[in-house]
């Protein structure tokens, strides 16, 4: 009895927090915009019992799902978030990898100290670094004036409002996502696997490829599943680093909702998102499962 | 029963009886360090390896000869695993040179030296088959494929896994996984294996067992073995000859006989096996040396291959099994009396622990030849120890 209360607590907030507010969600998605307050309709009228209930449903739809594959805005954006949250998803695994192997080789009295430094940047607030991030890589930006000074370039760059600044901010905001479960996952690699497969003739490089990267393998799913996913559905990166090109749904929710007021289309885009999400988050979790079971 | 001692002296008797016999048992006349003709397989000249200001190793001479099974033994710290690292090239030394086979193994990095390595953690690669664990070194050397397939079949063979190929090393026994390991590591025929502590993981039944195995395995592919371990009875039990080494220093290379019976000095003597140690004063009487160790006790006599000079002090050092007890005076050398105040009963023998008047404690061991429940003595009996006068060690210092 009391085992039982303790697994209800995970699904009652799960019930509360996710799964209520997806069916709110859900609900808006199958209804028609209009100009009210709430700006959508039908409204559920219970006074009228159960033929109010009938008249309730018999006017929702999926007409919004249906629009959303007339205009090829909708799925070009879907394709162009895939694409931006693969291509980012790589270079933060070639940024982090190389960070979380220094990390796992580094002297143990100092790992906790660069562990710290990972974390670091998340105590100061995410929408201040990437407003920091504008004033760097701006055409009067910080990196300009450098590469200016040194004689690099003799024409300022333009990388903010292009996809590279929002590459930049993406690996720059998930770094600690992807360093951290990588970190992990070679901290625990037993060195003398590596001798023993120079021992047997490998040498440094292939013994890099042939042991530690397989067996680093877990964290470095883990880690891309973690940037990947949130990167996706991202809105304040590509809204403030992107430019008018960058093209990502998250964006598009945004402007659905505030700029539109179209709440029904809105949502109908969530919906999709989340289902476009439940892949990846699916196979993050097998991979999480088959680590747990290779540990056990 | 105490299973260690009774293989160390099974393997003293048999080694005894070949002797006599004169057979033509290579184990018996395996002793190529006593061939001024042989040439080393290893040679460590003054070889020092310091880790900042502390020194591991201090100015090591050992030579290894082909096909020696050679135990590196001592207590954690001592340096014994700096050396055998050494020799797989994990690390360089500070001063000095180690020769493999006549040439310099210095400038040769660990994945080219013909040496193959068995960890203590075994180091099995967690994310590969057993085959492919094996097949490992073979396929870095370039081998053709269908002859790494046989080669891996006839490791498999050797530590006896053949049905376990597919297998990952987690889903095998710690027993299985030590062969693996062992296997892997003879795959590419090595000239030499370095085993450190190979069966220190094991409990004690199975370790002794992988002993026998492991002489076994040594002979028939005629690899030159050398093993790191801190437990003496496994040194003794697998080596031809051991080395017992004390904070970074060799303290005597011998075979394991001539460790137990001819120590060099109180810290080996003390290392290797149970042993009372007394001080005293030595003085020549003829063939033999008198040691006038206590007041009012006899002094203790004995042959001794070492000279000492005349009233220098010394170390005498006599272990139980050689000394004898009994109820009645016996008309012998080196009797003392006193009391049984401690018994230690292991079933085929008994230690006794006999306190003499001025409160030395001597060790005496009897075997337990008949079934009986009843010691032959108690506590508080009154005894006798003795022991022959060939039986004590004279140690100088």
């Amino acid at each position: 009895m009391r085992k039982s209360l303790v697994y209800l607590i995970p699904f009652l907030w799960l019930l509360a927090l996710f799964f209520v507010p997806f069916l709110i969600v859900f609900k808006i998605s199958l209804s028609d915009i209009a100009l009210a307050r709430p700006p959508y309709m039908p409204q559920l009228d219970l006074s009228e019992g159960l033929a109010g209930i009938r008249a309730f449903l018999s006017e929702l739809d999926f007409e919004n799902f249906v629009f959303l594959t007339t205009d090829s805005l909708y799925w070009k954006a879907y394709l162009s978030s895939l694409r931006i949250a693969l291509i980012a998803t790589f270079l933060t695994l070639l940024v982090g990898y190389p960070i979380a192997y220094g990390m796992a080789r580094a002297p143990h009295h100092w790992r906790p100290t660069l562990l710290m430094l990972v974390i670091l940047p998340f105590w100061t607030s995410f929408l201040i670094r990437v407003y920091a991030w504008m004033g760097i890589l701006g055409q009067e930006g910080y990196l300009n004036q450098v590469l200016l000074w040194t004689g690099l370039i003799s024409e300022p760059l333009s990388i903010l409002n292009t996809n590279t600044a929002v590459y930049i901010g993406v690996v720059y905001t998930y770094l600690p996502f992807m360093i951290l479960p990588i970190y992990a996952a070679l901290e625990r690699l037993d060195i003398s696997l590596i001798e023993a497969a120079e021992d047997l003739g490998c040498s440094r490089t292939s013994a890099f490829w042939l042991v530690t990267f397989p067996l680093s393998r877990p964290g470095v799913t883990a880690g891309c599943f973690l940037v990947f996913i949130p990167t996706i559905g991202e809105f304040v990166i590509p809204s403030l680093l992107g430019g008018s090109k960058t093209l990502m749904i998250g964006k598009v929710l945004w402007e659905e909702f505030f700029s539109n007021r179209d709440w029904p289309v809105a949502s109908a885009v969530a919906v999709v998102l989340l289902l476009i999400l439940i892949v990846p988050i699916i196979f993050f979790q097998k991979n999480q499962q088959r680590q747990a079971e290779a540990d056990a | 029963m105490h299973p260690a001692r009774f293989t160390f002296s099974t393997r003293l008797t048999f080694l005894k009886g070949t002797d006599l016999a004169e057979t033509k048992d290579h184990q018996a006349v395996f002793a190529p360090w006593e061939d001024p003709n042989e040439a080393p397989l290893i040679r460590f000249r003054g070889v020092t390896k310091k880790f900042g200001t502390f020194t591991a190793i201090h100015d090591v001479s050992l030579d290894i000869y082909r096909k020696e099974f050679f135990a590196l033994l001592g207590p954690s710290g001592c340096g014994k695993t700096t050396l055998m690292r050494l020799l797989a090239g994990f690390e360089t030394p500070t001063e000095g040179q180690i020769e493999l086979d006549g040439h310099d193994i210095a400038p040769v990095p660990p994945n080219q030296r013909a040496v193959n390595m068995m960890f203590q953690s075994y180091a099995l690669f967690p994310h590969l088959s057993v085959w492919e664990n094996i097949a490992f070194g073979l396929k870095r050397e370039g081998m053709a494929k269908d002859k790494i397939g046989d080669r891996v079949t006839e490791m498999l063979r050797l530590t006896r896994l053949e049905q376990f190929g597919r297998r990952k090393p987690h889903q095998i026994s710690g027993g299985q996984r030590q062969r693996v390991a062992l296997a892997r590591s003879l795959a590419k025929a090595p000239k030499l294996l370095l085993l450190d502590e190979p069966l220190g993981a094991l409990d004690k039944k199975l370790r002794e067992e992988t002993q026998f195995e492991l002489m076994d395995i040594q002979e028939k592919t005629g690899t030159t073995f050398v093993i790191v371990t801190h437990d003496q009875e496994e040194a003794m039990t697998v080596a031809s000859r051991v080395a017992v080494m004390d904070a970074g220093v060799l303290k005597q290379v011998a075979t394991p006989s001539q460790i137990y019976e001819n120590p060099n000095s109180v810290y080996v003597a003390g290392f290797i096996g149970d042993v009372t140690i007394l001080q005293g004063r030595a003085r020549k009487d003829g063939e033999r040396y008198l040691v006038d160790w206590a007041e009012g006790q006899p002094p203790l006599v004995t042959h001794s291959g070492v000279e000492i000079g005349p009233g220098e002090t010394c170390h005498y050092a006599i272990r139980p099994e050689k000394v004898e007890i009994h109820k009645d005076r016996p008309d012998d050398d080196n009797v003392l009396h006193g009391k049984v105040i401690d018994i230690g009963y292991l079933g085929n023998i008994s230690t006794y622990h006999v306190e003499l008047a001025n409160g030395q404690i001597i060790r005496a061991q009897s075997f337990n030849t008949e079934r009986s429940t009843r010691q032959a003595f108690t506590w508080e009996d009154e005894v006798w120890v003795n022991w022959t006068d060939r039986c004590g060690i004279l140690l100088a210092g």
